[in-house]
C-alpha cells in the first residue's frame, strides 16, 4: 500500500491525467464562503421626491435649488429639473440640505454595545494574536441603542470591527443601519467582508510579558511585524495546499481536501482579493512598514484606520492607493497619537489620497458631518482649499470605495441605494439635525415624528425610553 | 541660616514670577469694532471697545476712544467674547494617559484624599495648555479623576496662560460618589452613602465641639484633612460630586440639606429627571452634552436635551469637554446643547459666568466688564460654529500666541516636498 501511494506520487499529474479517476473519487469539497448569508429584506417604501434642496450629491457636486425623486428604494433622478410621478410624497425641502448617507467604516456597535457593562465587551479575542477567525457578526447584538442614534446623525451603512488588541483581529462586517432581530437582517447584501488588523502600542501592550499569549509575544513592534508575516506565510502555504488539492482533484485523483483551519480561511482570503484589510495604524512609521509587507505578501490594504500620521507620509498612502480613515481631532490620549494635527484629514485629502471621516464611537458616529467641518475648516485656515462638496466624499463616497461598495451606494447618483439624509440645515453648522434618514428609501430615523422612531428591546420600560437623545 | 536662605530663595522666586508676569501682561490693548458679548450670552455691545491694562478690563464701551499708547487689535465684523472655560478637566496633570507614563490625575493606591491639593502635581508646560487655549478656552477646572476610594482631593480653576497657570487654588473638594466609587468603597452604594455621610458627621460633631472651646491656647493646627472638610462645612468651598443614577442625586441632594453644604454636580446624566429639585436646592450641575448613550445603569436617562432642559428649569450648567486633551471641544459641546433645545446665550453662559460663580471665581473671570481679568477673545463668527476660530486670544491680558506643538507640525509637513524637515 505504501508502495502504491509512492509510485502514485511519482507519476504525478502525468498519470493522473493518463487515468482520470478510477471511479472511486469522492466529493469536491468546496468551503463555503458565504456561511452566514444576509437575511436583510428592505423597509417598506414609496416615491418620494425631495424639492427645493441644496444637495451635495457626494461626488463633489453641489446642486442648488436641487429635488431628488425616490423610487423603488433607489435614487432614480436627481437635478433641478426632476417630475415627480403621481402619488408620489412630496418633501418641501426649501433651506435645508440633502447628502448621501454618511458611512462610517469604523464602528463597534453591536461588538462594544451600550450599555457598556462587562458582559458586553465582545470585541477583542485576548488569548492569541492573530484571530482572523473571530467574526464580528457572531459578537452583533441588533439591540444596541446605539444603533438608533447613528440614524439620527445620518448613519445609512457602517463597518463593524472587531477591536485592535490584537494583530489580526477577525473579520469585520457592513452593516446597513436598520432595524434587525438577528445580525444577520443587517447584513448588507453582497459587501465584501473586511479584515481587522492592528499596527503598534495596543498588540504590544496586550501581550507584553507573556500576558495573555503562551507564546509570550508579540512584546513589540517587532514581534508586530514578525506575527504579521508569519501569519501571511501560513496563509500562503494553506492557499497553496487547496490550490493543489484543486489541482489534484480536477485531475481525477482520489484525494481528501487539507485540514480546515478557519483562521487561514480568512487570512487566505484577503490574498485572493476577497477581503479587504482595514489596519488600525497611527505611526507614519508603522504605516511605512506595512506598506511593504502589503507588497512583500501581495495583497491590498484597503485602509489605514485611525492614520493619525497620514498627513506625514500623504504622498505615499496616495501612490499606494491606502484610504486613511481619520478623526477631525482626536489625538494625546497613547504616543501613537501624540502628533495628531487638526489638519490630517485636509492635509491627506491634498495629496490626494483618500480621505475618510470615521468614529471608533458611539458617541462620534452620531456626528461624523460635524467633524468634517471642524476638519474642512480646519484645512481652510492651513490654506487648503476645499468645498463643502468636495468634504462630503470623506463622508460617504470614499468610505463605499474602502469597503467596496461604491457601486451601489455612496453618491447621490441615478440606479443607486436611496440612502440619503435630509438636513435640517448646512450640515457643516453645529446647530443643524438629520431630519430624515433614509436606507434604501425606507425612513429609519424621523426627527419631526418621534413616536415613529424605533427604541431598542434594551430600551423599553427604562428611563428615557423614546425620549428625544 | 538653611531656612534663611530658603526663604530668601523663595522670595526671589515670587519676585521674579511678579516681574515676569507684570512684562507680560504690563501691554495696554485696545480690542475695537467688534461685536462683544459681555455677560456670557448677554450684555451684547456693537462696536465695542474693549481696553486693557495691567492685565485687567478697564472699560467696555460701544465706540469708546482709544488712549494714547495702546497697541488697536481690531475686531470689526468678528465676535468678542470673555475666554470659555471648561468645567471638568484634568489639565496640567495628564500628558500621554495611557501609554506615556505617569497619570498624576489618577492614584489608584492612595485612599482618603480629603486634604491633598492638585496643585503641586500641576505641569504649566504641558502642552495641553497651548492646544486649548488657541481655541479660545482660557480656563479650565481641574480634578484629579481616580484615587482608590471616593475622595478626589481639592482641585482648582486654573488660567491657560504659560506661567501662573493657578487662578483658584482650593476651589473645591473632588467627590466620586458613582457606581465606580461604589466599587472600590465597600463595594455596594449602601456602604459608599454611609461612609460619606459618617465622614462628614464626625467632621461635623469635631468643629462644633472646637467651636464650643472658648479657650484657643490648646487648640492644634487642624489636619489638611480637617481643614478640607471645615471650609466645605462652612460654606467656604463647594463640593463637586460625580454622580450619575437619579436615585443616588436624590441620595445628593439630602447629603446637601443634611450638612448645609453647598454642592455642585457632576456627570449627572439623570439630573434633568430632577431638575426642579436642584434648581430648588441651588445646585448648579456640570454635564457633557454629547452624551446620550445608556453607557451604564447609572446613565439610562441620559440625553444631549438634559442641558436645556435643566436650563429651562432654572439651573446652573456648566460643560465637560470629551476628555482633557480634548478640553477645547467644550465649545462644540456647547454647541451640541444648543441643538438639542437650549438658547444660545444660556450656552454661552454655561462656558463662562456660570462655571466661574460655581468655582468661585466669578469675581475675577468670566464677564467682559472693568476690573475683570482680561480674558478676551475675538472670533472670525459665531464661537459655538465648528467652522469658526479665534483670531486673538488674551489670558489675563496677554495676548497669547495663537502657536502650539500641533500647529508647529502643521507647519513642518504642510508641504512634503522635503521629510522628514528637521529646520524649525
Amino acid at each position: 500500500m505504501l508502495k502504491r501511494t509512492a509510485l502514485v506520487a511519482a507519476l504525478g499529474l502525468v498519470a493522473a491525467a493518463c487515468t482520470p479517476g478510477d471511479g472511486e473519487q469522492g466529493d469536491y469539497v468546496e468551503i463555503d464562503r458565504d456561511p452566514f448569508p444576509s437575511s436583510y429584506t428592505p423597509l417598506p417604501s414609496g416615491s418620494t421626491i425631495i424639492t427645493g434642496a441644496t444637495i451635495l450629491d457626494g461626488a463633489g457636486g453641489r446642486i442648488e435649488g436641487g429635488s431628488i425623486l425616490i423610487e423603488n428604494g433607489k435614487v432614480s433622478a436627481i437635478g433641478t429639473d426632476v417630475t415627480a410621478p403621481d402619488g408620489a410624497t412630496v418633501i418641501d425641502a426649501a433651506g435645508r440640505w440633502v447628502t448621501p448617507g454618511i458611512i462610517d467604516v469604523h464602528s463597534h456597535l453591536g461588538v462594544y454595545p451600550s450599555p457598556g457593562v462587562q458582559a458586553h465587551s465582545d470585541g477583542n479575542e485576548i488569548g492569541d494574536p492573530v484571530t482572523a477567525d473571530a467574526w464580528a457578526e457572531h459578537a452583533l447584538w441588533p439591540q444596541d441603542p446605539g444603533f438608533i442614534r447613528a440614524a439620527a446623525g445620518g448613519v445609512t451603512v457602517a463597518q463593524l470591527l472587531p477591536g485592535s488588541a490584537n494583530l489580526v483581529g477577525g473579520r469585520s462586517v457592513t452593516v446597513k443601519n436598520v432595524p434587525g432581530r438577528v445580525a444577520q437582517d443587517m447584513k448588507f447584501p453582497g459587501a465584501p467582508y473586511g479584515m481587522k488588523m492592528a499596527c503598534g502600542e495596543n498588540p504590544k501592550r496586550v501581550y507584553a510579558g507573556g500576558n495573555n499569549s503562551p507564546e509570550f509575544r508579540p512584546s513589540t513592534r517587532m514581534g508586530n511585524v514578525a506575527g504579521y508575516r508569519q501569519a501571511w506565510a501560513d496563509a500562503q502555504e494553506y492557499q497553496r495546499q487547496w490550490d493543489k488539492y484543486e489541482r489534484d482533484y480536477k485531475a481525477g485523483k482520489d484525494v481528501l481536501p487539507p485540514a480546515r483551519d478557519l483562521n487561514l480561511d480568512t487570512l487566505a482570503g484577503v490574498l485572493r482579493g476577497e477581503i479587504a484589510v482595514h489596519m488600525h495604524c497611527y505611526r507614519a512609521d508603522d504605516m511605512g512598514t506595512m506598506l511593504d509587507v502589503m507588497k512583500e505578501f501581495d495583497y491590498q490594504i484597503a485602509s489605514f484606520q485611525h492614520a493619525v500620521e497620514s498627513y506625514k507620509i500623504a504622498d505615499k498612502l496616495a501612490e499606494n492607493n491606502v484610504c486613511s480613515a481619520m478623526w477631525a481631532d482626536w489625538y494625546g490620549f497613547k504616543m501613537e497619537a501624540y502628533d495628531g494635527i487638526r489638519e490630517n484629514i485636509p492635509f491627506v485629502h491634498k495629496a490626494g489620497a483618500c480621505a475618510i471621516v470615521h468614529s471608533d464611537s458611539a458617541s462620534g458616529i452620531q456626528r461624523l458631518n460635524q467633524e468634517a467641518a471642524k476638519a474642512l475648516a480646519d484645512g481652510r485656515k492651513a490654506g487648503v482649499d476645499i468645498s463643502k462638496a468636495d468634504a462630503w466624499t470623506w463622508l460617504s463616497l470614499n468610505p463605499a470605495k474602502s469597503l467596496g461598495i461604491a457601486d451601489q451606494t455612496g453618491t447621490l447618483t441615478a440606479g443607486k441605494n436611496a440612502d440619503i439624509v435630509l438636513w435640517s440645515g448646512d450640515p457643516f453648522s453645529v446647530y443643524t439635525k438629520a431630519d430624515l434618514t433614509f436606507v434604501d428609501g425606507a425612513v429609519v430615523f424621523d426627527r419631526l415624528n418621534p413616536d415613529n422612531n424605533p427604541v431598542m428591546d434594551f430600551e423599553l420600560g427604562q428611563p428615557g425610553e423614546g425620549d428625544a437623545k | 541660616m538653611r531656612k534663611l536662605i530658603s526663604i530668601a530663595a523663595l522670595a526671589a522666586t515670587t519676585l521674579t514670577a511678579v516681574c515676569f508676569t507684570a512684562s507680560v501682561s504690563a501691554e495696554d490693548i485696545a480690542i475695537t469694532g467688534g461685536r462683544a458679548f459681555t455677560n456670557g450670552g448677554n450684555g451684547e455691545v456693537e462696536n465695542a471697545t474693549i481696553l486693557v491694562s495691567g492685565g485687567k478690563i478697564t472699560s467696555v464701551s460701544s465706540g469708546g476712544a482709544v488712549p494714547d499708547g495702546y497697541r488697536v487689535i481690531d475686531a470689526t465684523g468678528k465676535w468678542v467674547t470673555a475666554g470659555f472655560m471648561a468645567a471638568d478637566t484634568s489639565l496640567g496633570l495628564t500628558e500621554v494617559s495611557l501609554s506615556g507614563g505617569i497619570n498624576d490625575a489618577s492614584a489608584p493606591t492612595e485612599k482618603g484624599a480629603i486634604g491633598l491639593s492638585i496643585v503641586p502635581a500641576l505641569n504649566p508646560a504641558n502642552i495641553f495648555i497651548p492646544n486649548t487655549r488657541i481655541e479660545g478656552v482660557t480656563r479650565a477646572m481641574s480634578r484629579m479623576t481616580t484615587s482608590g476610594d471616593m475622595w478626589l482631593g481639592v482641585g482648582a480653576v486654573l488660567k491657560l496662560n504659560d506661567s501662573d497657570i493657578v487662578a483658584r487654588e482650593k476651589a473645591f473638594l473632588a467627590i466620586d460618589l458613582d457606581e465606580g466609587s461604589a466599587n472600590k468603597v465597600g463595594g455596594s452604594r449602601a456602604v459608599l452613602w454611609s461612609k460619606l455621610n459618617e465622614k462628614f458627621q464626625e467632621a461635623k460633631d469635631k468643629m462644633d465641639a472646637a467651636a464650643k472651646k472658648d479657650d484657643d491656647k490648646d487648640a492644634k493646627r487642624p489636619s489638611a484633612e480637617d481643614a478640607t472638610l471645615n471650609a466645605v462645612l462652612s460654606g467656604d468651598m463647594p463640593v463637586y460630586a460625580v454622580v450619575n443614577r437619579k436615585a443616588d442625586i436624590l441620595q445628593l441632594i439630602a447629603f446637601q440639606n443634611r450638612f448645609g453644604v453647598r454642592v455642585i454636580l457632576g456627570g449627572a446624566a439623570e439630573a434633568w429627571m430632577v431638575a426642579d429639585m436642584l434648581a430648588a436646592a441651588g445646585i448648579g450641575v456640570v454635564l457633557e452634552p454629547s452624551n446620550n448613550l445608556p453607557g451604564n445603569f447609572d446613565t439610562l436617562g441620559q440625553t444631549s436635551a438634559a442641558a436645556g432642559r435643566l436650563h429651562a428649569a432654572g439651573v446652573k450648567v456648566a460643560f465637560i469637554p470629551p476628555g482633557t486633551h480634548n478640553a477645547r471641544l467644550v465649545v462644540q459641546n456647547a454647541g451640541i446643547a444648543v441643538s438639542m433645545g437650549m438658547p444660545w446665550a444660556a450656552a454661552m453662559d454655561a462656558l463662562t459666568v456660570n462655571p466661574a460663580e460655581m468655582f468661585g471665581v466669578g469675581d475675577s473671570y468670566g464677564k467682559l466688564s472693568a476690573g475683570m481679568d482680561a480674558d478676551v477673545v475675538v472670533w472670525d463668527g459665531d464661537p459655538l460654529e465648528l467652522m469658526s476660530s479665534p483670531d486673538a486670544v488674551l489670558i489675563a491680558g496677554e495676548d497669547m500666541p495663537l502657536v502650539s506643538r500641533q500647529t508647529k507640525l502643521r507647519d513642518r509637513y504642510k508641504d512634503l516636498d522635503r521629510s522628514p524637515a528637521f529646520d524649525r
